[in-house]
């Protein structure tokens, strides 16, 4: 993942999709570069599989212009298009062995002989289904059906690799390491892959850029990283990854300090300027595991130690409502003394952390300036 | 030994209830002893066949030289093989048609298409008497047109079979798969050809072997279809009865039979019989 400067291959220009009178996709324009990973991340309904298959041509825009590597799409049939799909049901042909699976595309464009053959085993080995050729689709599982799929498509040597839902089918562990393999495989091929799923994880994990789509219309478009650390508006926070939010007014806002006036949360310190208007309302967004939970004792020496620098922490106090351990982490439910509650997770760094809390304790907490969002819309 | 072992019956293994096996047994013995009575006494050495008088082969002699009951039969597998052939053709097509398009009234062309099966079948006879009548259709052709009245009416009840079975095939057709061949480089045709008609195969054999069956038994409607010389094989079996059961009747009916098992048998093989049991 370079920041070398790339073009776009595909190019969304004011895009509008309506069925009947509900208008699927709002008005979206974005391009996606050659060579990305391109992440479509929304809930179900917002419009991103609409989108995936106005770029594949199964649906035409009602309004818009879509280029596929500066062509414009219009009148262009799906399988005049220089794009492949793997779709969520995988759509292998039950009745043709693998091999034929993979080669049906080449057959249709009249490549014939040993080139298909070649081209089939290699693009097998490429989602490690080498010496599967023979086997028929019933005989797979759904995680390798899925190879088929990819393989199937890939074969196609198409300008973009476009996936719908590509994991959703399997089950947790598979999942996770199909994300790594999706990525590995987009970085051998060096084609670009435009991807929609309703998970974030998976997004996250496996996209170059993330185009978070909420009611038919792109809410945000960053980096993961950028999505997840600077949340553009309350929808994407929410969406991406657990977050609580507390509205307030802003108070302070100067070039390296704001403040908000938050009535759950009391105020709360930013350590840089947010250049919203004085007075408004405004939300706060903070992240569970950005919270630090004070064991016992502890929430005095942290406050002895922030002393110097009364502006660079926040600090609250409340009683534990609710506890989950899931392993790795303890989440916690903690009342506020305003009577709001907050989630906070604990990374259980030792085998006992969990045993330091229980329900009803009284417990502090403190997050760092620089942690929480503030989000304007 | 499965048979000796005394694992107690877990409340749904019905079939090892005593009540049940004697349920399907008598089933059996319904459905299939009079068939099997019926060859059995195809090799009896008697003129009434009432009572077994001994093994003969001579009434199969006697029916396959008997040129009027071949040339029924002859009839009879001609038009099966004839109304087959279009109905599948006309009810693999009219549903495609009503599962993949919409269009004006379809919801009466639905209703119609089905009619054929619902009507009864004296009605149908009838109003194809009347119909041929009407138009003047030509009785005095050479064979193998002089069937082509029974044939028409044969498919006209034949096809509506098809179109069932290969409609609820279709409903289980996953979309994606023709988006999948589209996206891949297939024209219309291509998808139809590569993906479709393989999904509807299974449907295709049914609906072949149900026609096959339903033409090559049909009484009722040919029997006021067929002209003085279109003498069908069912049509002739009954003439022949009126007479008295001799044996000849027995040994036809057996050939025939038998002619329809083989067929069957070999559907099955073309496809798998595990395809056909998907045919819900």
């Amino acid at each position: 993942m370079t920041d070398a400067p790339k073009k776009p291959i595909i190019q969304i220009q004011n895009v509008t999709k309506r069925f009947g009178k509900v208008a699927a996709v709002d008005n979206v324009s974005l391009d996606i570069l050659a060579g990305e990973f391109f992440v479509l991340l929304g809930p179900s309904g917002c419009g991103k599989t609409t989108l995936l298959r106005m770029i594949a041509g199964f649906e035409l825009p009602t309004e818009g212009t879509i280029l596929i590597d500066g062509q414009d799409m219009a009148g262009i049939p799906p399988n005049k298009r220089p794009v492949n799909m793997v779709f969520q049901s995988y759509a292998v042909f039950p009745h043709m062995s693998v091999a034929d699976n993979v080669a049906y595309g080449l057959k249709i464009a009249g490549v014939r002989g040993g080139e298909v053959k070649d081209r089939v085993a290699e693009a097998l080995e490429l989602v490690k289904l080498g010496g599967f050729e023979d086997r028929m689709p019933d005989q797979m599982s759904g995680g390798q059906r899925q190879r088929v799929a990819l393989a199937r498509s890939l074969i196609m040597r198409p300008k973009v690799l476009l996936l719908d839902e590509p994991l959703s089918a399997l089950d947790a562990k598979l999942r996770a390491q199909m994300q790594f393999e999706l990525a590995d495989l987009q970085d051998q091929v060096g084609i670009t892959f435009v991807t929609v799923t309703h998970d974030q994880d998976e997004a996250l994990s496996m996209a170059s850029r993330i185009a978070v789509i909420n009611k038919g219309d792109v809410s945000q478009l960053a980096t993961p990283s950028d999505l997840y650390e600077y949340p553009a508006n309350r929808f994407v926070a929410d969406f991406v990854g657990s977050v609580n939010i507390f509205e307030g007014k802003l108070t302070l806002d100067e070039p390296d300090k704001a403040a908000v006036d938050c009535a759950g949360l009391g105020k709360v310190y930013l350590n840089h300027g947010v250049t919203g208007p004085h007075g408004a309302d405004v939300w706060v967004a903070l992240r569970p595991e950005k919270i630090y939970l004070h064991v016992p004792g502890e929430g005095k020496a942290v406050r002895a130690a922030a002393q110097d620098a009364p502006e660079g922490y926040n600090f609250a106090r409340g009683k534990i409502k609710g506890m989950s351990y899931l392993g790795d982490i303890t989440l916690f439910e903690i009342e506020l003394e305003s009577g709001a509650r907050i989630r906070v997770s604990r990374p259980n760094l030792s085998r006992h952390d969990q045993e330091d809390f229980t329900w009803d304790d009284k417990v502090s907490m403190h997050w760092r300036a620089d942690s929480p969002v503030v989000l304007l819309s | 030994m499965a048979l000796l072992s005394r694992t107690p019956r877990a409340p749904l293994e019905y079939s090892r209830t005593l009540w049940m096996r004697l349920w399907v047994g008598a089933v059996m013995v319904f459905l299939y002893a009079p068939l099997i009575v019926l060859m059995i006494f195809s090799f009896n050495d008697s003129k009434r066949n009432v009572v077994w008088r001994g093994f003969t082969m001579k009434y199969y002699d006697k029916a396959l030289n008997n040129d009027v009951l071949v040339e029924a039969l002859v009839n009879s597998l001609t038009i099966a093989a004839l109304a087959t052939v279009v109905s599948l053709i006309l009810g693999a097509i009219s549903a495609v048609m009503l599962w993949r398009f919409r269009f004006p009234l379809k919801g009466a062309v639905d209703g119609t298409i089905s009619l054929p099966i619902i009507v009864p079948e004296i009605c149908m006879g009838v109003a194809f008497l009347m119909f041929f009548a009407k138009v003047q259709w030509p009785t005095d052709l050479i064979w193998p047109l002089n069937l082509s009245a029974i044939t028409i009416a044969h498919i006209t009840f034949c096809f509506p079979f098809v179109t069932m079975v290969v409609r609820s095939r279709l409903a289980s057709f996953n979309r994606e798969q023709e988006e999948a061949a589209k996206d891949l480089g297939a024209g219309e045709w291509q998808m139809f050809r590569d993906v479709l008609i393989p999904h509807m195969k299974p449907a295709l054999i049914a609906g072949a072997l149900l026609s096959f069956t339903l033409s090559l038994d049909d009484f009722v409607i040919t029997y006021f279809t067929s002209g003085p010389d279109t003498v069908t094989f069912p049509v002739k079996v009954y003439s022949m009865l009126r007479f008295s059961v001799t044996p000849e009747v027995n040994a036809a009916s057996t050939i025939l039979i038998i002619l329809t098992i083989v067929l069957t048998a070999i559907a099955l093989k073309l496809q798998g019989v595990k395809a056909i049991a998907e045919t819900h």
